[in-house]
């Protein structure tokens, strides 16, 4: 226990003297001041002390964990309370029903501010889930997958503002859109191995932002497309409020439609060829699998949904310019994905929703957001690299898993 | 032609910068197999602790190249402590994991870093004291080059040769080589490998943070966003090299930075950065070993 405490006590020291230029000095070469912030230091001695227990007890508790599984091969195979739960009907209907209530009556309840970032909420569940194809599903990993939001948003904007085309005409030109240009993207680096696609990705992402701050013509530049109208419903005039809980329905069929597809496609005979691929390359294409079909339909599925929510999203503001479309937005879908655990639906739902409005109701939190989402982001790959909520294996005939065996 | 050579003087400026933080992508790359996402962040927090440092000495008074070089170890100290405390953190305790978890921990860090650096100091640019002297020698062609592009030229020319020493003839140089070829083996024959790649990781940032001091007082000012860009190129110049190889990311450093240069001078300077993407998406579709790397078959 001393040495538990030595060490801590060391770590703190080590934490005190690392963040000592950056937490602790505050320079203004311009007015010539110096800051000397000395309460910093002692919050992080103090941090640094409480949390080195937290992580080593975490290190332990993980080492134990990879042992118990090493001994018992049922381990991977058993649910977790959660997924016990989500599993048992008496529990997994009614609290369905009160989801569906819930949403149903959500515009009702609360004014229209809140149903507008809502509705941004639910449009980042539907990026998550699109995400989650190809990171999640298919372990792609897409560094830049909102360029592809990009497209769908200006799809909508450039439609609108050069032919004066309206949103249900936008929106699946939109979806297509993204689509087309995953599969362009997607089919030169489809040789390439996970962390090289991941930089190309993000190369892409940047590209694309930067050349629509650039096409002036085009895209407006950095002054962006204003004015863009609201999702609209057989030329019905509907004042702001109305055109909010209007598109706010519209989201919510946008998820269930997303979820539906997701969901099918999981256990298709596609999906399963996506599992198998983002398991082992070469055992997969061994057993006859299309590798360059597999990830294509993978990259251009998941840039499908962002074009049709890019139209969504751009629907919503009613402007659009590119500081909407930066490596943050990428970072924070991709951030959704990690911490609802790649693959599972029900997890990129909550995360996405827990990740959007923490921010937006906890303002304090806001400021410090990319700091948190940067080290759940390590954690999770550390601590939980299934995700809150893991994805459950269908598994076919051979040994009854637990739950199973309970219900008969 | 003055023209010219003032575009190549700058792009061997910009090239050489890339290199040196280049040199610790491609180091960490070639013995753990990971893109340290985060190393760009290194490069950052170096100028940041250089400005800092020599900003405060400035304050209390002090003035001169001294205080230049007393920033520029003391940032070195700090980015290596940085990068030695990031390996032990995020990466380290994912040796084992699948590929894709220690890059999304580096991205995560990297994002943590940049944010770690605008809530403790700043998210405007500050200006970075002018610390390097301008010498009498080199008024005749001040036009083509200043005094301190020679410095950046001179620094990184020392820090590679010195590097290269390192690696070929020290006993440290040795075990990252053999790490870098059979881990198991490395270790089978008594390489403490998780010393070396800490030392790996130490290597990489001090040179990054070379980098950043002297790109903070060639430019001018800085800010915490610095890093992710400059991470980006460099890594394009290691992949162009050929990702793994030393010598492969100098070249490759040298070859973006003209590259870029001369794009930037000849056509349009918006799209400064698209073109080095563009050079990165092609070499990685054409050549994806690089100029001077070998192409490796995948064993099953």
């Amino acid at each position: 226990m001393v040495g538990y405490f030595k060490q801590s006590f060391l770590v703190s020291l080590w934490f005190v003297f690392l963040t000592f230029p950056l937490m602790v000095v505050k320079v203004n070469t311009l007015k010539n001041v110096v800051e000397w912030r000395w309460m910093n230091m002692v919050y992080v001695a103090v941090g640094a002390f409480v949390l080195s227990f937290v992580w080593r007890w975490a290190l332990e508790r993980r080492q134990r964990k990879t042992k118990e599984a090493e001994f018992s091969d049922d381990v991977l195979a058993k649910p977790t309370v959660g997924q016990r739960l989500l599993e048992d009907p008496k529990v997994f209907k009614p609290v369905l029903i009160v989801i569906a209530l819930a949403t149903l009556g959500f515009p009702w309840l609360v004014d229209i501010y809140q149903v507008n970032i809502m509705v941004l909420a639910l449009i980042f569940v539907v990026l998550g889930l699109g995400l989650n194809i190809s990171v999640g599903l298919a372990g792609l990993l897409d560094l830049g997958y909102v360029a592809f939001f990009a497209v769908g948003a200006y799809t909508y904007g450039i439609m609108n503002s050069f032919w004066g085309f309206g949103f249900w005409i936008s929106l699946p030109v939109g979806g297509l859109m993204g689509c087309l240009f995953g599969v362009v993207l997607g089919f030169p680096i489809l040789r390439l191995r996970g962390d090289y696609l991941a930089i190309v990705t993000l190369g892409f992402g940047s590209i694309a932002k930067i050349v629509i701050e650039n096409w002036e013509e085009l895209f407006n530049g950095a002054k962006g497309i204003a004015g863009i109208p609201r999702p609209g419903l057989f030329g019905l005039e509907m004042n702001i409020e109305a055109a909010t809980t209007y598109t706010y329905y519209l989201m919510i069929l946008m998820v269930l439609f997303t979820i539906f597809v997701t969901n099918r496609l999981k256990d298709s005979r596609i999906g399963r060829a996506w599992m198998a691929l983002r398991e082992d390359e070469i055992a997969c294409v061994a057993m006859g699998v299309d590798m360059a079909r597999t990830k294509l339909s993978a990259y251009a599925l998941g840039a499908f949904w962002a074009g049709l929510v890019g139209v969504i999203f751009a629907a919503r503001n009613t402007y659009i310019n590119p500081n909407s479309f930066t490596f943050m937005e990428s970072a924070l879908v991709l951030s959704i994905v990690v911490l609802g655990g790649m693959g599972s639906i029900v997890g990129v739902i909550i995360a996405a929703l827990v990740l959007i409005l923490m921010p937006e109701y906890l303002r304090a939190f806001s400021e410090y957001r990319m700091l948190m989402f940067g080290a759940v982001m390590v954690l999770m790959m550390i601590f939980r690299p299934e995700g809150l909520i893991s994805n459950v294996r269908k598994k076919y005939g051979g040994r009854k898993s637990p739950t199973e065996a309970a219900h008969g | 032609m003055d023209y010219f050579l003032e575009l190549f003087s700058s792009g061997m400026v910009r090239g050489s910068i890339y290199a040196l933080i280049a040199l610790g992508y491609t180091m960490v790359y070639g013995i753990i197999q990971l893109i340290n996402f985060a190393h760009g962040e290194i490069y950052m927090i170096g100028a940041f602790v250089a400005l800092i440092v020599s900003g405060v000495l400035t304050i209390y008074g002090f003035s001169g190249v001294s205080i230049l070089i007393l920033a520029a170890v003391i940032a070195m100290i700090y980015a290596a402590a940085y990068g030695y405390t990031l390996e032990k953190i995020a990466y380290r305790p994912l040796r084992n994991a699948p590929r894709l978890s220690p890059l999304i921990s580096a991205i995560g860090m990297s994002l943590f870093l940049q944010n770690y650096v605008l809530l403790a100091q700043t998210p405007d640019f500050l200006r970075f004291p002018e610390l390097i002297p301008e010498f009498e020698f080199m008024e005749p062609i001040a036009h083509v080059m200043g005094s301190a592009e020679l410095i950046i030229l001179v620094t990184s020319a020392i820090t590679m040769i010195g590097l290269t020493l390192l690696i070929k003839f020290t006993r440290v140089g040795k075990a990252m080589r053999a790490t870098q070829q059979d881990m198991t083996m490395a270790r089978l024959v008594g390489v403490n490998v998780d010393q070396v790649i800490s030392m790996t990781f130490i290597i990489g940032s001090v040179l990054a943070a070379i980098g950043g001091v002297l790109v903070a007082s060639y430019i001018g000012q800085i800010n915490f966003y610095i890093g992710f860009m400059a991470g980006v190129k460099a890594f394009t110049a290691a992949v162009l090299g050929g990702i793994g190889n030393i010598p492969g990311a100098a070249l490759g450093g040298i070859v973006l930075g003209l590259a870029e240069s001369f794009a930037a001078g000849y056509v349009s300077s918006a799209y400064e950065d698209v073109f080095a993407f563009g050079v990165l998406v092609f070499i990685l579709i054409l050549r994806p070993s690089g100029l001077l790397g070998k192409a490796v078959k995948q064993k099953v």
